[in-house]
């Protein structure tokens, strides 16, 4: 058990996490690539944590932190999602193209 | 305080091939559903991590706020979008998929090189384990206060923002008939500016009305 393990562990989270957020066509399956990528980020900051700095465990902090984060922003999230199903009435991603030209 | 080197080794095997497996169905799956279930799967494998990092207060907050929490989010905004349509296939989807795994692929080899090749100062400092909720809460309130404190503030600003988002204003069906000609730029689930547009009483007593009614 050693540090190396849970860092490969993360960094293979995050690259599930990137394939998804890039090639899912679904709004919500992107919200859902978004929290893989921050729980990969949280397995990063918890190994530094237990590794490097075992007594003072500043990176527990900062995983509480990353959770709230991680919690507004899936609410604020769906509640966009929301808003658009119901001014666009679809909830493919190809199709919200407001901002395109 | 720590279990047993083979257990711990077991134990993340397991955990990992459920956290990897769990991630791909998320990622791959057609039906949102299952994607939206195994990303619970994923959220407890990911505290069974945290608990064998020797951290058990994170643990049961990833449980209590991700599993709990968001995934209960997740999975009702899933329902309140619950449009049974296919996606109109692209042309060259493929190319963009192939892309996209051969980058993810070469970011994880990156990745994993970088994490091998780095000398890490491995700390040999007494491990907090059980008194870990006392040194978080002593961090909080003292050298990560301010942090702390605009934490909360962006909760409150979550709060109301998703609110204010998510809110529905109904269009009342006596409005919408009557209104024949619309101005072109405005939405159609507006009802406040078709009001003011034509200041006549009736029609906002109306629109009050049968607001409430679906209410």
């Amino acid at each position: 058990m050693t540090l190396q393990y849970f860092l490969i562990l993360a960094a293979a989270l995050f690259c599930i996490g990137i394939y998804g957020l890039v090639t899912s066509r679904n709004a919500i399956r992107v919200l859902m690539s978004i929290e893989l990528l921050l729980n990969a980020v949280n397995i990063n900051l918890m190994a530094f944590s237990n590794y490097l700095d075992p007594s003072g465990i500043k990176g527990q902090v900062f995983t509480v932190f990353v959770i709230t984060i991680a919690a507004a922003e899936a609410a604020v999230g769906l509640a966009i999602v929301l808003s658009i199903y119901r001014n666009r009435d679809t909830v493919d991603m190809e199709q919200f193209n407001l901002l395109k030209w | 305080m720590n279990l047993a080197d083979g257990v711990q080794i077991v134990s993340f095997g397991v955990l990992a091939l459920m956290m990897l497996g769990a991630a791909l169905g998320v990622v791959l799956l057609e039906n949102i559903v299952y994607s939206a279930f195994l990303l619970g799967g994923v959220f407890i494998s990911i505290a069974g991590l945290y608990i064998l990092l020797n951290a058990g207060f994170v643990a049961a907050a990833q449980v209590l706020i991700y599993v709990g929490a968001v995934n209960v989010l997740i999975l009702f905004g899933i329902m309140l979008v619950n449009k049974r349509q296919n996606f109109v296939p692209l042309r060259n989807a493929w190319v963009g998929k192939t892309t996209t795994a051969l980058v993810c692929l070469g970011l994880f080899a990156l990745l994993g090189a970088m994490v091998l090749s780095t000398p890490w100062a491995i700390s040999t400092a007494p491990v907090a384990g059980d008194t870990s909720t006392v040194v978080i809460g002593l961090h909080f309130f003292s050298d990560f206060l301010l942090p702390f404190e605009l934490a909360s503030v962006l909760l409150l600003m979550a709060l109301i923002g998703a609110i204010v988002l998510a809110r529905r204003e109904f269009l009342p069906d006596a409005l919408e008939r009557e209104q024949t000609q619309q101005p072109v730029l405005t939405l159609p689930e507006r009802p406040r500016e078709l009001a003011s547009a034509t200041p006549s009483s009736p029609d906002r007593t109306l629109g009050t009305s049968s607001t409430k009614r679906n209410v």
